[in-house]
């Protein structure tokens, strides 16, 4: 474990650099392919809209893996995440075009914890709609 | 129709063991965008203290996920999966996953609820190496949505 982030640095409400992370069709296709989740609604908008849903929507799995990048970037050692979850509140719209979608993450410390921990809360939103609730890692500082 | 409240606590034989390839982690963090050179490079990985490549925290779904197929669609239970969304998903890491783990699953059932016609699932997934060390526990859940009257 190699955290680039020392505990006595940081204090409740400290704030991770925020990124934001862009969406298109292809990017899903990859993710389906590397993921092995070839779900028709994150490729197929016939299939998509056909069962409800407005379009295309990213996985919910894809927008998690973005959102925790906040924090392996910060931390620096990704296997500093000891712990990691999500709600899935809204889908990540992809429309067909030349821009997709984006998904905006912010982060903050929300709590000390034991042993050189801290609990981040991460908040994720695309096109206006919060998209991740109760988005929480532990991570293990230095 | 409600699911068979019977099935909480249930668990499925483990799975045989998914091989964690270099390659395949490389995939993934391509995917995903992260050029975190932990997920590609030995030697990076080595520097943060690691044998091997690691896999960012996410990449183990892929394998629970599978694993959870055994009761998504074991028959006595009757999930409709064609109206199944993800609810929620948490892993708690013991260690992070590494090129040439070779990973068993073991699901459980958790939970099983209705709530507005919906059914809820929720599923756990202790994740061992080849060594029976625990390595990661992922608990995921599913919703499938109440059928639209007709």
């Amino acid at each position: 474990m190699a955290a680039k982030i020392s505990y006595a640095d940081v204090e409740v409400g400290t704030e991770l650099p925020a990124q934001s992370f862009p969406v298109t069709r292809d990017t899903l296709v990859r993710y389906a392919g590397a993921s092995g989740d070839f779900n028709p609604i994150h490729w197929n908008e016939k299939f998509a809209t056909e069962v409800g849903l407005p379009n295309v929507i990213a996985h919910g799995m894809f927008t998690m893996a973005e959102a925790i990048r906040v924090v392996t970037d910060w931390v620096g050692d990704p296997a500093a995440v000891v712990e990691y979850g999500v709600r899935f509140t809204k889908p990540v719209i992809v429309p067909n075009d030349d821009k997709g979608a984006l998904i905006e993450v912010g982060a903050k410390v929300a709590a000390l914890l034991d042993g050189n921990r801290v609990r981040v809360d991460l908040t994720a939103t695309s096109d206006g709609q919060k998209v991740l609730g109760m988005s929480r890692a532990v991570v293990q500082l230095a | 129709m409600a699911l068979d409240q019977s099935f909480v606590g249930r668990a499925y034989p483990p799975t045989a063991p998914y091989e964690v390839g270099r390659e395949k982690i490389r995939e993934f963090a391509e995917a995903v965008g992260d050029t975190n050179p932990a997920y590609t490079d030995p030697e990076a990985a080595k520097a943060l203290g690691h044998s091997d490549v690691i896999a960012p925290p996410t990449f183990v779904f892929a394998i629970t996920f599978k694993a959870a197929g055994q009761v998504v669609q074991d028959p006595q239970l009757g999930l409709d999966y064609s109206r199944v969304v993800h609810g929620d998903q948490k892993f708690a890491y013991k260690r992070p996953v590494r090129a040439g783990d070779r990973l068993s699953v073991t699901s459980t059932i958790e939970a099983v609820r209705s709530m507005a016609g919906n059914d809820i699932l929720d599923i756990r997934g202790d994740v061992h190496d080849e060594s029976g060390e625990h390595v990661v526990t992922a608990w995921t859940k599913l919703v499938a949505r109440a059928a639209e009257e007709a």
